[in-house]
């Protein structure tokens, strides 16, 4: 590389540069200067602009469905009194909706609940318990995470068929558990395995037996991942679609497959759909925040020394 | 309360490090036993195989009666202090405390009510609501110790329960230590490096080295008959001083160590109570030499008599207060054995291991606060000869009866 201009002493040498050390990241600065008012201003601005689709469903849900197709739904905001309940009324209404809702429920609880207990043992197993090809089996446990899911549908299917699980909600739980276990027991594992060891034996030296420890102390110290983990599989499960679509009939559709039936036989009936998004919505919302502040919650400090 | 006995324990861990050597050590039941050592001598894996944490590869241990080899930590009714503390972060002081009484099933009340008495003597009363992540050092030290005392175990076992706190605190402590463990008369297996927390806290100490154990005595006969140059050179601080010296036998009987161009004689009463010393008359030896046995001849006035003298230059001064530790170099080579490496590499110093064929070996005096020692100055030291220590310099064994 030649660099003429750079070595020319005549001409003037470029003002010396900022030292890198001091100078500090946008990011770093950004968060640096949360603290004060402007910046909680700007930031509760962006989170308004994100929650603004989610508002509009939500009073879009709230709107007369004639009103709906003749004008934007912001305009509903210059007069609040034409917000009515009758759309929530209708879905409750809607056999088909109501029933989806509840397999929806009946299919994510057991799914999110059966893998953190699952996948706990497993990853209690697999970072503290000494069994001959312990690491070789984890290994495969951590190779299963990259098997895509289609691989397996027409497997599963016929095995389904056999078995009589094909359009059940408990063959659909069973799949969803199946395929959530590998990224629990990777991740869970991996958050026990840093856990202190004397905590372990102190238990252990307490009188404590492989079952109580793992109750009354990784349980509670691996609440941040299992919280995280349970809304992961939370989320993933209740907003699948693919394998309720195969593995689901009509009696046992989640609500993903009954709004996206619901938007086909009507065309634009709207007034099904807004409600019936934000209620899907809104489930996981609340989950997130029931759980949140274990992901923020330091619960290790402290522990040792 | 029990005795726990080791017999012929031996520990290869599954990567083929072995890291105890047929272990034979007896703590009696109320006693308070230290196995101190070097770093990596294998003090902690004795402990852990004594509390159930570590599997016993050779010999046994037995608790009360009982061999324990095959009963689970759970079953074994001793309580462990951990160095870490190892307190369950997400419970409270007072769940902490009470966690091992509560997996024992106890009643609420009764669980309570040994909680509060831990707590009181621990000073812990008005911090029982708080978490681990709350208290300082000394309080958490001070809850690890709870958690063990209101188990009433059979046993006590502690590894380095005082090393994480600072050095005024961790004097604290130890007083705390040996106050409780008094009262409450429990076997206690107590493990540490430091060898002033050893010989401060034990009945008994045992020194160990590189897995094997060196000497077992109360505190006062490990300083005073070392069996070793191990033993000798880890126990006491400042270090005792080793050189090579010869022994002489001149025409009247009489022996004297050479010690560079300087001669001791050695008093009667050494050799009657080293009869193997004879042996080794016109041969070369270890000499040992406290740093308290050199005193300043200035400051006691009268001239020290003949042949219980060293002169040398000071080369350093340390004022300490209470006392003055004078470095002075004299024209002997300094011992260098296998031992001597060993504890230099302990501390850390292993390049200041001297040199063996060095001419000149640096000693260490410890005066009083008033000595008139110069750096650069010459001190005449008088020698306290009757508590001189001879050792072999091939085998490293103190010179005693057995030839
Ligand atoms: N799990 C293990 N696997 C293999 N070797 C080990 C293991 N634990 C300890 N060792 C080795 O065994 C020897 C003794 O270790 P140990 O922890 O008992 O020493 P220590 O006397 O307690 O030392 P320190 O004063 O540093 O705590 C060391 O050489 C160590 O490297
Ligand atoms: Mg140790």
């Amino acid at each position: 590389m030649s660099a003429p201009a750079a070595s020319d002493p005549t001409k003037p040498s470029p003002p010396p540069r900022p030292e890198m050390g001091i100078r500090r990241g946008l990011a770093s600065r950004i968060v640096g200067r949360t603290g004060g008012g402007l910046a909680a201003v700007l930031l509760a601005l962006i989170a308004l602009f994100w929650l603004m689709p989610t508002f509009g469903l939500l009073v879009s849900s709230l709107r007369d469905p004639q009103e709906m197709s003749k004008s934007g739904w912001w305009k509903v905001l210059g007069k609040p009194s034409d917000l009515t309940f009758s759309n929530y009324d209708k879905l409750l209404d809607n056999k088909d909706m109501t029933r989806a809702f509840f397999n929806t429920i009946w299919i994510t609880v057991p799914s999110t609940l059966l893998v953190i207990l699952i996948g706990s043992l497993a990853a209690y197993a697999f970072a503290w318990l000494e069994f001959p090809g312990r690491d070789w089996l984890f290994l495969v446990v951590v190779g299963l995470l990259v098997v895509p899911v289609q691989v397996a549908l027409i497997p599963i299917s016929k095995l389904y068929g056999d078995t009589g699980l094909f359009g059940t909600i408990t063959g659909v739980v069973l799949f969803h558990v199946a395929f959530g276990l590998p990224f629990a027991v990777f991740l869970l594992r991996n958050y026990f395995a840093g856990i202190p060891r004397d905590l372990l034996e102190a238990a252990r030296m307490d009188g404590g037996t492989d079952l109580t420890i793992f109750f009354r102390v990784i349980l509670p110290l691996g609440l941040p991942a299992i919280a995280s983990l349970g809304i992961f599989q939370f989320l993933w499960v209740w907003n699948d679609m693919l394998i309720a679509l195969i593995y689901a009939d009509t009696e046992s559709a989640p609500l993903t497959v009954a709004l996206q039936s619901q938007s086909r036989a009507f065309g634009a009936n709207i007034d099904v759909l807004a409600p019936g998004a934000f209620l899907s919505l809104i489930v996981p919302v609340l989950v997130f925040f029931g759980f949140q502040r274990y992901f923020v919650q330091g619960v290790m400090a402290g522990a040792v020394k | 309360m029990a005795e726990v006995v080791l017999d012929g324990v031996g520990k290869v861990y599954t990567d083929g490090t072995r890291a105890v050597t047929s272990l034979d050590l007896t703590v009696a039941d109320g006693e308070f036993l230290v196995l101190v050592g070097p770093s990596g001598c294998g003090k902690t894996t004795a402990l852990r195989m004594v509390a159930g944490l570590e599997e016993i590869s050779e010999g046994t241990v037995s608790i009360g009666d009982r061999v324990v080899n095959r009963v689970p930590s759970r079953d074994r009714d001793v309580a462990m202090v951990f160095q870490s503390y190892a307190l369950y972060p997400h419970l409270n002081v007072r769940d902490n405390i009470g966690f091992g009484l509560r997996l024992r099933k106890l009643p609420k009340t009764e669980i309570r009510e040994r909680v509060d008495r831990a707590a009181r003597t621990l000073g812990l009363a008005e911090h029982l609501g708080r978490k681990p992540r709350q208290l300082s050092g000394g309080q958490r030290q001070r809850v690890a110790m709870g958690r063990a005392i209101v188990r009433e175990p059979q046993a006590f076992l502690m590894d380095e329960p005082l090393s994480n706190l600072d050095a005024k605190l961790r004097v604290q402590m130890r007083a705390q230590i040996a106050r409780l463990t008094r009262e409450l008369g429990v076997t206690t297996l107590y493990v540490t490096h430091d060898q002033t927390e050893a010989m401060t806290l034990g009945d008994r100490v045992a020194v160990m080295k590189k897995g094997v154990l060196q000497q077992v005595a109360p505190p006062q006969e490990l300083y005073d008959h070392p069996v070793n140059l191990f033993v000798a050179g880890f126990i006491g601080s400042p270090a005792m001083n080793l050189l090579t010296g010869a022994l002489t036998r001149d025409e009247a009987g009489d022996f004297a160590v050479d010690v560079g161009s300087q001669r001791l004689s050695v008093p009667a009463e050494v050799l009657a109570a080293r009869p193997a010393l004879a042996g080794y008359a016109g041969r070369s030896l270890i000499v040992g030499i406290r740093p308290e046995d050199l005193h300043d001849a200035a400051l006691e006035g009268a001239e020290p008599a003949p042949g219980a003298v060293l002169r040398a230059e000071a080369d350093l001064v340390e004022a300490m207060g209470s006392e003055v530790l004078v470095h002075v170099s004299v024209d002997a080579p300094p011992a260098v054995t296998e031992d001597v490496q060993e504890l230099a590499r302990d501390v850390g110093a292993e390049e200041q291991v001297p040199d063996p064929d060095a001419a000149h070996s640096e000693l260490v005096a410890r005066f009083g606060p008033r000595t008139r020692a110069r750096e650069g100055a010459g001190v005449v030291m008088r020698v306290a000869t009757d508590r001189l220590h001879f050792f072999d310099p091939e085998t490293g064994l103190s010179i005693t009866e057995d030839a």
